[in-house]
């Protein structure tokens, strides 16, 4: 890329030092200058000459295109291109699974929002009254908006030629048949959650003098983003560079394409560069949201409690594409128990292709919907057998050395009954003091003044989750990592590069915290994020400190192994009796025996490794798996709740986690993940749902899709423990993903104490509550 | 676009004057939401920034009554700072609009120009039988809240006319403000409730919001109350109210609306909400009263 084409905004430089080695908390190098307003995200990118893209999206769920006619808008002044479905240069599909979306709709629409045409012009109000002027006409047709149905009835119409199922997976263990002497049934549902990022999906991209195309984004995934987008523009992926930019959030919403390939399409036909940013209406149609689900649930268990069967059919509605929907229906059947020892199950799991939107990657991928219905269900036993639910929770704990439905031998740290335990020794809020005025602000509706203490109770409930961590069933997502330790003004400095994606995860801090450790060093720089190294994998799945943590650890060693090789042979020591420690190079016999910097000299040593977790293996037709996952993680949660029975408002007055992280890397970020985590947990209990009816959204803003304000998100006790797994890196276990799960249930059996009505779905809402 | 941005009162009533198309733009907190989602595209915005007097309150009085005259630009933040004892209802609304930052920029002449149902504003001037100065090259003109709002987000202003100001009696007696939302704070109304004790002339005002097509009073309700209230001898000698009349005055209330069913909440809730609303703030407010302040400006909410 030449100078003159480099845009203003570069990627945002995260090179700034980090003092700190594994297992302290050092300040991330981004976080003043995302409080302060200065860091640049994807969306403030810009270029000299630079146009503007724009994307017209059906405005059916699902509607035959008769014609496109792109003549009004074409030329329309100011508009340098409109493009449709015969534009794209390569296979006008994509898809992260099953290769099944269109990059432009060609003959039909799927969903209320799919991609039709695409526009570059001067101005982006220009792009978008040029939108106006396309002229498509469709032949409308009866949406398919019941998974369920879609699932059974075959006379329904088929979204995809191939059928309307995209996985159908049972799980099978023990005997299916078997009988209990209490039996509990419930039938669950949870809404459509959306991941709500703040920074809007945005790119630009550059043609280069290559052929090729330069493209800045935010995304979780460079190297998925980039095979799936030169395929679509038929060009080799060395020619299709990509550098991550300023992410403002992610949480599973930025693994699917959004922007990519048609941005890169606008740049390499007009030859300037070209940004396209979606506003938030739009980007509510941009992204895949978490599935909703039907789940119906039957747990069997003996007279002293002992649980006996779980039975279970879940239907996950995945909306037009399959995006991530056979991993959705994977971990929800495989962890649909939770984690409990349960000899007899049988799970049956559905995941449906519908003209609802299509539904993908979210934090806790599969595996909170079925938390919502397994909890609830464990409350609903508890109360059946009149025991405490905690006491039922652990003595049904499963633990190291027991078996997944799967068959799947837990063999590290399953600490759940310890959490259980602990959560529920954190300190309780204190009663306020007898006479005092309360603070409206404490009270629910808060600051709206709608109670002062009238027909409020307060209510205490539990729950825990498992969740799998790292891709499973047979995936190798491995991560691939090189540093370059060199000598830069007498001082050793360490540069890490890879292109796993700093999604506000804190991943840039951990890289130069393992930096630290391992090279002794005291200067580690981040390289920018981009495709110039091998692949990281996704920032999903818990999985970023696992599996890059350990490439960067093993690169790391693999210098150190160069650096102490040489000055072995420098010193005539063996290098087997030498290590580093301060930025020196010490022997056990001789002690110091010189500097980092003085040994390196002018040469740099330069490692690439990449890392690959322990292999998984595919279920059968049963369920079955030697492993079918990497390694699980365990959160538990406690929720204290205020509710306003007479108007069905909600205070979450104290939520407190215990969760096992098996090492902690950096101690503050696994509690601000665990905080983050359990916002966004509470945002599905009590007010998160993308309303959908016949196929349309009708809430697409943040007005009316509320997410939890700080007056929603109440202080928390976070109780950390580490129990680490001998397999992973330090012994890591994945942070992100349980405390999203746990929380949830948690919050609602709090409402459910308080108002002792059943509450089968989620978010709950005030006509919930006062039914 | 283009983008007026007169110095003065008498010119920014001729730029409307000549532009009669043109939106007028005080907080933005509206018109820009509008502008970016792309919901209007206005040829020419009339910035009104830049008129000091809009931005000024001050009292006076009308008719005998002791009264607060706002300007039309005065953001919500300055109704809470400054107004908060003269004009507690409305600085009660005024707290839970939006977020700081919205009650910094939003101006109480906007919420009441946008005329959305919603508005926050608009109950606790109902409830103090507020009226609106609307002024235009033509002259000035000043009429009843009640008359002023003709529809969803309709107004009986003329396309020349902009808001001067709005005239709030002093409260005599406590006033309260409730608003339901499914968030604890930065929430459009489902629906929102405003009484006003008024002991001097022995009356009751009311305000609903998001309950009907526009902001609109309970009269029955405060009819039956102040009768209620008068019979018992209850202002000179303030007694507990019995729960037939707080019964009887919820169920006025959420008679007066007529609520639809939207994608933030039902017209059953909202009714049964308001029932419990106007209750309870009837309750607080009786109780305020019967603590011997007249006039009080103590408030439960921070």
């Amino acid at each position: 890329m030449s100078d003159t084409h480099a845009p203003a905004h570069r990627p945002q430089d995260l090179d700034d030092a980090i003092a700190g080695g594994v297992g302290e908390s050092p300040l991330r190098p981004d976080g003043t200058l995302k409080v302060r307003g200065d860091f640049a995200y994807s969306s403030d990118l810009w270029a000299e000459n630079m146009l503007w893209g724009a994307t017209l999206r059906s405005p059916h769920p699902s509607a035959r295109i008769r014609s496109v006619d792109i003549g009004p808008a074409l030329r329309s002044p100011g508009v340098h291109a409109v493009l449709t479905a015969e534009d794209v240069p390569g296979r006008n599909l994509y898809g992260l699974k099953d290769i099944d979306q269109p990059v432009l709709a060609e003959d039909v629409v799927r969903y209320r929002g799919e991609a039709v045409a695409l526009v570059a012009a001067d101005h982006p109000e220009t792009a978008r009254r040029a939108l106006d002027l396309i002229e498509v006409d469709y032949e409308v047709l009866e949406p398919v908006v019941d998974a369920e149905l879609a699932a059974h009835d075959d006379s329904l119409p088929k979204v995809h030629p191939g059928g309307n199922t995209v996985r159908y997976q049972p799980i099978v263990k023990g005997d299916p048949e078997v009988t209990a002497d209490v039996v509990v049934s419930g039938t669950y549902t949870v809404g459509m959650q959306d991941q709500a990022f703040l920074g809007p999906e945005s790119g630009l991209a550059i043609p280069a003098e290559d052929g090729g195309v330069d493209l800045y984004l935010a995304t979780q995934d460079l190297h998925t983003d980039r095979k799936q987008t030169a395929a679509a523009l038929d060009l080799d992926p060395e020619l299709v560079r990509m550098t991550m930019s300023g992410v403002g959030g992610a949480f599973g919403g930025r693994e699917d394409l959004s922007m990519q390939v048609h941005v890169c399409m606008l740049a390499l036909r007009t030859g300037r560069p070209v940004k396209i940013v979606y506003d938030r209406e739009e980007s509510f149609f941009g992204h895949v949201h978490r599935h909703p689900a039907k789940m119906y649930y039957e747990h069997g268990a003996t007279r002293d409690g002992d649980l006996v069967f779980v039975r279970a059919q879940l239907y996950f509605d995945g909306g037009a594409y399959a995006s991530k929907t056979p991993v959705v229906v994977g971990n929800g059947t495989t962890l649909g128990v939770g984690p409990y020892d349960v000899a007899n199950v049988s799970i049956q799991g559905w995941g449906m292709y519908t003209n609802n939107p299509p539904c993908g990657a979210m934090r806790g991928l599969g595996a909170v919907q079925p938390a919502f219905a397994y909890e609830s269900q464990m409350d609903r036993l508890a109360e059946a057998l009149d025991m405490d639910p905690v006491e039922l929770r652990i003595r049904n704990a499963i633990s190291r050395g027991d078996t997944t439905p799967t068959g799947q031998v837990l063999d590290y740290p399953a600490p759940v009954a310890e959490l259980l335990r602990r959560v529920r020794e954190l300190p309780l809020p204190e009663a306020p003091a007898a006479g005092a005025e309360p603070d409206i602000r404490d009270l629910p509706g808060g600051a709206s003044n709608t109670t002062h203490g009238e027909g409020v109770v307060r209510g205490v409930g539990y729950g825990v989750c498992i969740k799998n961590i790292c891709y499973a069933e047979g995936a190798d997502d491995f991560s691939t990592a090189r540093v370059r330790l060199q000598n830069v003004a007498g001082e050793p400095l360490a540069m890490v590069h890879t292109a796993a994606a700093e999604v506000g995860q804190g991943l840039v801090t951990v890289q130069q915290q393992i930096a630290r450790s391992e090279l002794e060093v005291e200067r580690v720089n981040i390289h920018p994020n981009d495709t110039s190294v091998g692949p990281a994998g996704s920032s999903s799945a818990s999985r970023q400190t696992y599996v890059t943590g350990g490439a960067v650890q093993a690169a790391c060693r693999a210098v150190r192994e160069r650096l102490l090789a040489i000055t072995a042979e420098r010193f005539g020591e063996p290098a087997a009796e030498l290590s580093l420690s301060g930025g020196k190079i010490v022997s056990r016999e001789s002690g110091v025996l010189a500097d980092i910097a003085e040994v390196l000299g002018s040469e740099a040593i330069e490692e690439t490794r990449e890392y690959h977790h322990r292999e998984t293996f595919p279920l059968d037709e049963r369920g079955r798996s030697e492993r079918a996952q990497v390694q699980h993680a365990f959160s538990a949660h406690r929720a204290v709740v205020d509710v306003d029975t007479e108007l069905g408002l909600i205070k979450v007055v104290q939520l407190d986690c215990s969760q096992d992280v098996g090492k902690a890397v950096n101690p503050e970020s696994v509690v601000g993940q665990i905080q983050g985590g359990s916002a966004q947990g509470l945002g599905l209990a009590v007010m998160e749902e993308i309303q959908v009816g016949e196929g349309k959204i009708r809430n697409p803003s943040f007005t009316d899709y509320l997410i939890p304000t700080i007056l929603d998100m109440p202080p928390m006790n976070v109780d950390v423990i580490e129990r680490g797994d001998p397999n992973a890196p330090y012994g890591v276990r994945g942070v992100g993903e349980p405390p999203t799960i746990s929380s949830t249930p948690a919050i609602v059996a709090a409402i459910r104490a308080a108002t002792g009505r059943d509450l089968t779905h989620v978010p709950v809402g005030p006509e919930h509550i006062i039914g | 676009m283009d983008f007026l941005r007169p110095a003065g009162w008498s010119e920014a009533l001729e730029a409307k004057a000549n532009h009669p198309d043109a939106t007028p733009i005080a907080g933005g907190t509206d018109v820009m939401v509008e502008l970016n989602f792309d919901h209007r595209r206005p040829e020419t915005l009339l910035d009104l920034t830049r008129i000091e007097q809009l931005r000024e309150w001050s009292r006076t009085e009308r008719n005998g009554v002791p009264t607060v005259r706002i300007g039309a630009a005065v953001p919500y933040a300055r109704l809470i700072e400054e107004l908060g004892t003269t004009l507690p209802g409305l600085a009660m609304a005024a707290r839970t609009v939006g977020s700081p930052q919205i009650r910094n920029r939003g101006t109480l002449g906007g919420n009441l120009a946008s005329a959305s149902p919603a508005g926050d504003g608009h109950p606790p001037l109902l409830a103090s039988n507020a009226e609106i100065e609307l002024e235009s090259v033509r002259g000035s003109r000043t009429l009843p809240l009640a008359d002023f709002f003709t529809g969803v987000k309709r107004t009986d202003m003329a396309p020349d006319e902009l808001i001067a100001a709005v005239h709030v009696p002093e409260g005599t007696g406590p006033q309260q403000f409730s608003k339901i939302g499914t968030r604890n704070a930065m929430v459009i109304a489902v629906c929102t409730f405003a009484v006003a004790l008024h002991p001097r002339r022995r009356g009751v005002g009311t305000g609903l919001g998001s309950a009907a097509p526009t902001p609109r009073s309970a009269t029955e309700a405060e009819e039956f109350l102040a009768g209620a209230l008068a019979e018992d001898g209850q202002w000179d000698d303030p007694r507990p109210l019995p729960a037939s009349v707080t019964e009887r005055f919820g169920e006025l209330v959420a008679r007066a609306a007529a609520p639809i069913d939207d994608v933030r909440g039902t017209a059953g809730y909202r009714t049964h909400a308001l029932h419990v609303l106007a209750r309870r703030t009837l309750s607080w407010a009786w109780d305020e009263y019967r603590s011997g302040t007249e006039l009080s400006g103590r408030q439960r909410c921070a």
